[in-house]
């Protein structure tokens, strides 16, 4: 095995390390915010009386989920060119990803409105509350409580998923290893550097979501 | 008591079909400050008739009026006439129900400020107020999960009156409590009976509703089979069905 280039890699932490906080970073916060969106307008879809809104949901969350992500990603940056509709590499990641993260976040979101106990509608009702009043006040607030594990595995998936970004020319952290490694020829090294940036950012999310499970709980009874 | 001075005025309610009839032509008059207890073994159709009082369930026929709101249920009511119908009740439920992500002060003052729009101010003084009157205006910054089972309900009671509502519902408010919480729960509540407040109560506890309760209803398999005052209902039933439901609950054994 040859020895390790030591200088190489201090010298492309920086270049990796931008990618990171001007790619990758932003690309999945603003996907995430943008997904949860979706993820809760189509999870209400699904829980609607009203059937073709549901059964609207309901295909949805299955195209989604029955497509791979880069197809999702090719279909929008390099598809709906051809219908005439060109979106740049940015705001073409940014759909792709929150339409993916809306689709899995939305079964997430369903289940735990699904979980608070039919008794906190009820007596949201009987103190006057309207269906929406209920849902925004009593129910919804119980329910983010109960999604946070399986919301933070979606933004750790996608913060990881994010790296696809660099097939549609998006310079992130990948796509930053990916060119340096193609000068230097060190792709072990590099990718190695990549693989250790994705690592320590996500161990900086489970340690946030420890947190915010630990404020929410001061509710819940242990 | 003549019908036209009823508060609550119940008439022909019926709900379920056919072999799965749940309640029967049900007829109830309450007047106001009075205490109707509504008694009757698991499965009669108290808490459903109880629950059909506020809508949380549609009977199929049948009107319930409080006050001054009627709803007709021949028709499937509007949202709105069901609101209508809800803004003159509260209801205690047997488990509570409690928000558990609020404290206990938000959880009194919600409806009246987020529902009735009344300013926080006034709210929670009288949220306070309320408090203090069952001793628990220390434990205001609580979450519910944090109080006692005995301390909850009586929260849920304040909930429900902070709503200001012209008529109060029970259902089993000590059911699922401990035996010796059981106490201070029917204290509050006979201490609201004597202060005037209209109540219908759903209960197994029938020393309650000897004492307290103005008149009895024994509901049997979805009708009202017996009603009357305390002394009759419990002390000399004419049926056969109450004379032994009230003997298996006083002698168990």
């Amino acid at each position: 095995m040859p020895p390790v280039d030591w200088d190489l890699a201090a010298r492309s932490l920086g270049p990796i390390v931008l990618g990171a906080v001007r790619g990758t970073v932003p690309l999945a916060i603003v996907s995430f915010a943008a997904g949860m969106l979706v993820a809760v307008g189509v999870a209400l879809a699904r829980l609607s009386r009203h059937r073709v809104l549901s059964g609207a949901g309901r295909a949805y969350v299955s195209v989604i989920r029955g497509t791979p992500l880069l197809v999702q990603l090719f279909v929008v940056f390099y598809g709906l060119p051809s219908l005439g509709l060109v979106i740049d590499p940015w705001p073409s990641a940014i759909i792709a990803f929150s339409l993916n993260v809306g689709g899995y976040g939305a079964e997430i979101v369903r289940a735990a409105i699904l979980s608070v106990p039919k008794g906190q509608w009820e007596a949201a009702h009987v103190i006057g509350m309207s269906h929406r009043q209920s849902l925004t006040r009593i129910v919804l607030p119980q329910a983010a409580r109960v999604s946070v594990p399986p919301l933070s595995n979606t933004f750790i998936a996608l913060v990881k998923d994010t790296s696809l970004a660099s097939l549609i020319l998006v310079t992130e952290l990948f796509r930053r290893a990916q060119q340096v490694a193609a000068f230097s020829q060190q792709f072990m090294l590099l990718y190695l550097e990549a693989a250790l940036v994705y690592w320590v950012i996500c161990l900086a999310l489970s340690v946030g979501q420890t947190r915010l499970e630990r404020r929410l709980d001061r509710y819940v009874a242990h | 008591m003549s019908p036209t001075d009823s508060l609550l005025r119940v008439r022909d309610l019926t709900k379920g079909f056919a072999a799965r009839q749940v309640l029967t032509s049900v007829d109830l008059n309450v007047a106001e400050g009075q205490v109707l207890a509504v008694i009757g073994s698991s499965g009669s159709g108290k808490t459903t008739l109880l629950r059909c009082l506020n809508g949380l369930e549609i009977p199929e026929a049948g009107t319930v009026q409080i006050a001054d709101v009627t709803v007709d249920f021949t028709a499937r009511p509007s949202p709105a006439a069901l609101s209508r119908l809800r803004d003159r009740s509260a209801m205690v439920f047997q488990h509570h129900n409690l928000f558990p992500h609020k404290t206990v002060l938000d959880n009194i003052t919600e409806g009246p400020q987020v529902v009735q729009h009344r300013p926080r101010a006034q709210v929670e003084a009288e949220a306070l107020t309320l408090l203090n009157r069952v001793g628990l205006a220390d434990r205001r910054g609580a979450y519910p999960h944090q109080l006692s089972g005995g301390e909850q309900q009586r929260v849920g009671i304040l909930r429900a009156l902070a709503l200001r509502p012209q008529l109060l519902l029970f259902d089993e408010p000590t059911s699922a409590l401990d035996p010796e919480l059981v106490g201070d729960v029917l204290r509050l509540m006979r201490d609201l009976a004597e202060e005037g407040w209209t109540m219908v109560v759903v209960t197994h506890e029938l020393q309650f509703a000897r004492d307290v309760a103005h008149q009895v209803a024994f509901v049997d398999a979805g009708r009202v089979a017996e009603l009357g005052p305390p002394s009759q209902v419990l002390g000399d039933p004419r049926q056969e069905r109450t004379r032994q439901f009230v003997r298996r609950l006083l002698h168990p054994l």
